[in-house]
């Protein structure tokens, strides 16, 4: 069940906070370097969207750092990812750079798109990141053809899809899930279950309530976790790509989040969702707690995780410096790359 | 030269491009037994009846490196995979700003006249055709078919190749030896000189048949088959209508927004095509109706010799 005020109030930090640091220091150091990097990153390109100098639509990922990072510190450039309209956060966790992505947010010609895709459409085909997707559940029948051509290759890749609660009510989920439990495919299903779709509830919208059903049915492995919790992500994410790698695939990892921002950063869009439900996930923010459990153990000093941050506010200040000096494609660019020769 | 059948051709195309390059998949709801003797069931897949997933995968295979074919059967079921087809196979080469190719080859059959009713007879290219990001083939005939297929495995962009259902079983000549033919490149099936016809998919063979009968009397059809509609040989329609100053289209999809409307567009905006006319081009196409089951109602729907004929004459009052 979704994590209501009643039930944060009584419950403690549902995830491994209490537990001991079983992951060596640099693991735990990237997985919050990399979380807090889509963090700054976000809030930048959240600042630029409210100061009115982003065109278009952007989804931000804000809340949901956890689970990109998690399930991508697993992966390696050979692995393919497929991402959906809220993916900044996976680009950034599969290794992707940030002044590119902010020069395709700003629509320049540098971007990573060349500025045809902009803020929904990130890919970085050299990194193994096959692109977000603005159409709900569409990323998934594509990401089986990524496990495939794993599965053709031969070398114990594998492919993992995101994609919200929301999918899960397309037709396109239900056919992918059974392409790939029927082919055994190497994909790990990643459903970051925030609970919403734009501002309709899932416990609304989906008849199986339970997500974890589904791929039940499909005779799928699943596992549902709390996905603010980057060390509960990152250590079952890590035991079903293994079982991958190893051909006992699919898998399907449903993680319990929240979005901090509306479905788009937009002053003109409506939040119907119970502020109090927000605040309480906000008590629960995946950067704030892993910073807290790693100053709380001693495996990070302030004074380090200080310089973590300052080094990464400069990365995302330099990006952002990088796609505001950087050129508009000319209008006449809009004729290019129909085709491919 | 010896004569196979549409179906065997294409099949040939296939056979041949799927030895020399290992990175081929296959994918259709029914198995394609002798490509799965000679090639695998790994790359020669059996899919579940879910367009959306296969076609999808099409798309996640050709993104990873791998060339695909992905045999939809008919038109009517590639409306059920049209997300994929349109708003991604179509456009990640440019959304993504040309960073990866699709090599990725899409198949169905199109038509009607053999009652299959309105859910298994339709010709919808035109509507392709309104999605930039899409290659589109309309062989109609074997020796063109394996060509255009041929050249469709060798290309590195989503094709979709319309294929009339009807047209599966004739036989024509194909040489053993190995040729491809060029996209955009039309064909000129009967040179003529007083009416230009352009004609797509199986009404080509409406149009040679008017042809012969209207030759008795004098008159001198050219018949152009455009092949390709995407890339479209708009400078052989054009060069035609400027010789014949006369044109009347035949096509069997509906008439509303059809490619039959595209190519009257064309010449009438060619300045020195439209000077060259003698009368306002004619076509000939499906009625605006969903095809009809009963024979006779089908008939009433869609073109033949005997309409185009009637056609011919009024362009050459």
């Amino acid at each position: 069940m979704r994590l209501g005020k009643e039930e944060s109030e009584t419950t403690p930090y549902p995830g491994k906070a209490g537990s001991p640091l079983d992951l060596d220091k640099k693991t735990l150091i990237d997985l919050y370097t990399t979380m807090l990097m889509i963090r700054r990153f976000e809030e930048r390109v959240a600042h630029e969207v409210y100061s009115g100098k982003v065109p278009g639509f952007v989804h931000s990922y804000i809340g949901q750092e956890a689970i990109a990072t998690g399930v991508c510190k697993h992966l390696k450039i050979e692995d393919r990812i497929v991402s959906h309209h809220r993916g900044h956060g996976h680009c950034i966790a599969k290794g992707a750079d940030m002044k590119r992505m902010m020069a395709e947010i700003y629509g320049k010609k540098t971007g990573y798109c060349k500025g045809k895709g902009g803020s929904m459409h990130i890919a970085d085909f050299s990194i193994g990141m096959l692109g977000a997707d603005g159409i709900v559940g569409a990323g998934l029948p594509i990401a089986t053809g990524a496990a495939f051509a794993a599965q053709l290759e031969k070398k114990g890749t594998v492919a993992a899809v995101f994609f919200g609660d929301g999918a899960c009510n397309e037709g396109e989920f239900h056919e992918a899930l059974n392409l790939a439990s029927i082919w055994k495919l190497p994909l790990l299903f990643v459903c970051e279950n925030n609970g919403y779709g734009v501002n309709t509830a899932a416990e609304y919208a989906m008849g199986a309530k339970d997500i974890t059903r589904m791929p039940e049915a499909y005779h799928i492995a699943n596992k549902s976790i709390y996905g603010n919790d980057v060390e509960l992500v990152y250590e079952s994410a890590g035991a079903a790509i293994s079982m991958l790698r190893k051909g006992e695939g699919p898998y399907f990892l449903e993680c319990k989040t929240y979005r901090w921002h509306k479905h788009f950063l937009s002053e003109g869009l409506e939040d119907l969702r119970p502020r109090e439900e927000l605040e309480t996930w906000k008590k629960n923010c995946p950067v704030a707690a892993f910073q807290k459990k790693l100053l709380d153990q001693k495996i990070l000093a302030p004074a380090e995780a200080e310089a973590i941050d300052q080094k990464i506010l400069a990365q995302v200040e330099q990006a952002h410096d990088f796609a505001l000096s950087s050129p508009y494609p000319q209008p006449q660019d809009a004729l290019d790359d129909v085709y491919s020769i | 030269m010896r004569e196979i059948t549409y179906e065997q051709a294409s099949k040939e195309a296939i056979q041949e491009e799927f030895r020399r390059n290992p990175r081929t998949v296959h994918m259709s709801t029914d198995l394609a037994a002798d490509l799965q003797q000679e090639f695998g069931a790994d790359r020669i897949r059996v899919t579940p009846i879910a367009e959306n997933s296969f076609v999808g995968a099409s798309i996640g295979l050709a993104g990873s490196g791998f060339r695909t074919v992905s045999n939809i059967r008919m038109a009517t079921f590639g409306f059920v995979a049209l997300d994929q087809m349109m708003n991604h196979a179509a456009k990640i080469t440019y959304m993504f700003g040309g960073q990866a190719k699709f090599p990725i080859l899409y198949r169905m059959t199109v038509g009607a006249g053999y009652s299959g009713a309105a859910e298994h007879s339709i010709s919808p290219y035109s509507m392709y055709m309104n999605v930039p990001g899409l290659k589109i083939l309309l062989p109609t005939t074997p020796y063109d078919v394996k060509g255009l297929l041929k050249t469709a495995l060798r290309d590195n962009n989503p094709v979709v190749s319309f294929e009339p259902f009807l047209l599966g079983n004739m036989k024509g000549p194909v040489p053993e030896e190995e040729y491809f033919i060029p996209f955009g490149k039309a064909s000129i099936r009967r040179e003529g000189t007083d009416v230009t016809v352009i004609a797509f998919g199986r009404m080509v063979y409406e149009a040679l048949g008017a042809a012969e009968d209207l030759a008795k009397e004098g008159m001198s059809l050219e018949v152009i088959d455009p092949r390709t509609l995407v890339p479209l040989d708009k400078e052989a329609i054009i060069n035609s209508v400027k010789k014949t100053g006369r044109l009347v289209v035949i096509d069997e999809a509906c008439q509303t927004c059809g490619a039959a409307a595209e190519i009257i567009a064309l010449v009438a905006s060619d300045g020195e095509a439209f000077k060259r006319m003698k009368l306002a081009p004619a076509r000939v196409t499906g009625l605006d109706i969903p095809i009809p089951f009963s024979p006779p109602m089908e008939k009433f729907a869609i073109p033949d010799k005997g309409k185009l004929i009637e056609a011919v004459r009024k362009v050459m009052r």
